[in-house]
């Protein structure tokens, strides 16, 4: 891991235009490679966050940096839902983005190939949304994601609407993808068992005024799996993640 | 199953409404018999229907000439209306400047204006009567595609900031699909009221000549007191008009048909 973080927010703040403080003084490094995942209350401002890091809102103050390796350019976004157009075909809805490029078509469609494949979608490309279930569907979403080969990933719940089972396949499946990608990702949830399986660093946030108030490292090998799933480890962690949640709650 | 099913539904979607019409039909003519109304006050459906098949050579071109004007004015209104929302969705500004003129358009009873136009257009009647049915028919489709170009999914809006998509990308790729459900259902409306215009426009021109319409042959008829050409007129408007429904409905279920919500059935 590099030491120089790839990107660093230093004292941000955000204020809605209804005077509510959504972020205070928020400082957190984000390194290259690195899995991490936000965790907290609603309303802790852990989906802004994503959003500024976006750009997609703007910090009312306070700064982000990037490194030389990483810029907004080559960032991701996940949505809570899958937010794929009605009246495109799955092709159609992942090649928006290199659509929007001008990535000439030939290219674009070797890109969409791999991106199918990579999230298991092949024979569904010229489905319709309407046609796929809500796992389907945010399985679209990461393909549209992943097809700029982007170098950070942002997802804000991604996978919140969906079913235990789903969810915890679509997990394992994100795991394999990042480990042989090694993507940067930052991955919001208010799930914990979620957030200590996937992440390298789980940061609990709190509420009102929204800030970071614990950074817990989960030190164990990844990719993970069903093992680690019944380890002593894990549930360590979870309760250790709980405890910091109920604190940020009181 | 689920085929039988609707085959059922289908003939039910038939044959109740077809019932009720046999039967005031039927009604209408036993109590016109009944009572020896003369055909100068209402006519019976029989009488109407022969006077039909009688007057056809009068009814059926006049009847043409107003198609004519109608799918002038429905033309117009659906480009016209199409490209002023558009304009309308560049701005917050250039919406709030130009709608209430559209509204004042709207609201202004044809009847009242129809005159001026047509004195305006004195030399071109066939332009006057399209200009009326126009006005009448723009207003369904600049509204409804104004509200479908401002209707976008949020994540979908923020999806193409995030790739930096240029106003006509998002023009092009998001804001008009997201609005077309809208634009078509007011197409569905316009085409209804398109046919009202150009009959309203034919009644206050009284245009006579070779190129009149249906709605002055009623007006002659309705002079010269042959009340059952009358209805045979006013039956022929009515069936057009259920036409041009059933037409633009076709032509939205076709369109749509693959992905809206509207148009799909439960599976």
């Amino acid at each position: 891991m590099n030491v120089e973080p790839a990107i660093s927010l230093i004292r941000v703040n955000k204020t809605f235009d209804n005077g509510t403080l959504a972020l205070k003084d928020l400082n957190l490094n984000i390194y290259q490679s690195e899995f991490i995942s936000l965790v907290g209350p609603s309303g802790c401002g852990k989906s802004s966050l994503l959003r500024i890091i976006a750009g997609l809102s703007s910090a009312s103050s306070g700064k982000i940096q990037w490194s030389n390796n990483a810029n907004q350019k080559e960032i991701a976004f996940v949505f809570q839902e899958a937010a794929l157009m009605p009246w495109a075909t799955v092709t159609d809805n992942i090649r928006l983005p290199l659509k929007l490029a001008g990535v000439p078509k030939k290219a674009a469609d070797y890109s969409i190939k791999e991106s199918l494949d990579l999230v298991g979608l092949s024979g569904f490309e010229q489905a319709y949304p309407r046609q796929l279930s809500g796992g389907m569907k945010m399985r679209v979403s990461i393909a549209r994601a992943l097809v700029t080969s982007p170098k950070i990933l942002l997802m804000d719940e991604p996978f919140g609407a969906l079913d235990d089972i789903t969810r915890t396949k679509l997990n394992d499946e994100l795991l394999a993808l990042w480990s042989h990608k090694s993507w940067t990702v930052v991955f919001v949830t208010h799930n914990i068992y979620e957030a200590v399986y996937l992440s390298n660093r789980v940061i609990v946030m709190a509420a009102r005024p929204g800030r970071v108030v614990a950074d817990i490292t989960i030190d164990e090998p990844l990719p993970r799996n069903e093992e680690f799933r019944d380890s002593q480890a894990y549930s360590a962690y979870c309760r250790k993640v709980a405890s910091e949640l109920s604190k940020a709650m009181n | 199953m689920a085929k039988l099913k609707s085959k059922k539904f289908l003939s039910l979607d038939v044959i109740a409404p077809i019932l009720v019409g046999v039967t005031v039909l039927l009604i209408w003519e036993i109590s016109v018999r009944m009572t020896n109304t003369p055909p100068y006050i209402l006519p019976s459906p029989l009488l109407v229907s022969k006077t039909l098949i009688t007057d056809w050579n009068i009814l059926f071109p006049a009847l043409l000439i107003t198609l004519k004007i109608t799918v002038a004015a429905f033309m117009t209104a659906a480009i016209s209306g199409l490209l002023i929302a558009m304009l309308m969705a560049q701005s917050k500004w250039i919406e709030k400047s130009l709608y209430p003129y559209a509204v004042v358009l709207q609201t202004t009873p044809i009847a009242a204006i129809a005159p001026l136009i047509i004195i305006w257009l004195r030399n071109n009647t066939f332009a006057a009567l399209v200009t009326c049915a126009w006005i009448i028919a723009f207003f369904p489709i600049i509204s409804n595609t104004t509200f479908g170009l401002n209707s976008l999914d949020a994540n979908l809006s923020d999806l193409f900031r995030l790739y930096k998509a240029s106003r006509w990308q998002t023009m092009l790729y998001l804001r008009l699909p997201s609005a077309l459900p809208y634009f078509l259902a007011g197409l569905r409306i316009s085409g209804g009221l398109a046919l009202i215009g150009a009959v309203v426009a034919e009644f206050v021109a009284g245009t006579g000549g070779a190129n009149s319409g249906i709605a002055y042959q009623m007006l002659i008829a309705g002079y010269n007191l042959q009340i059952p050409r009358m209805f045979a007129a006013l039956f022929m408007i009515s069936m057009l008009g259920i036409l041009i429904f059933i037409l633009l409905s076709t032509l939205s279920n076709l369109i749509l048909g693959q992905w809206h919500e509207s148009s799909l059935r439960r599976e």
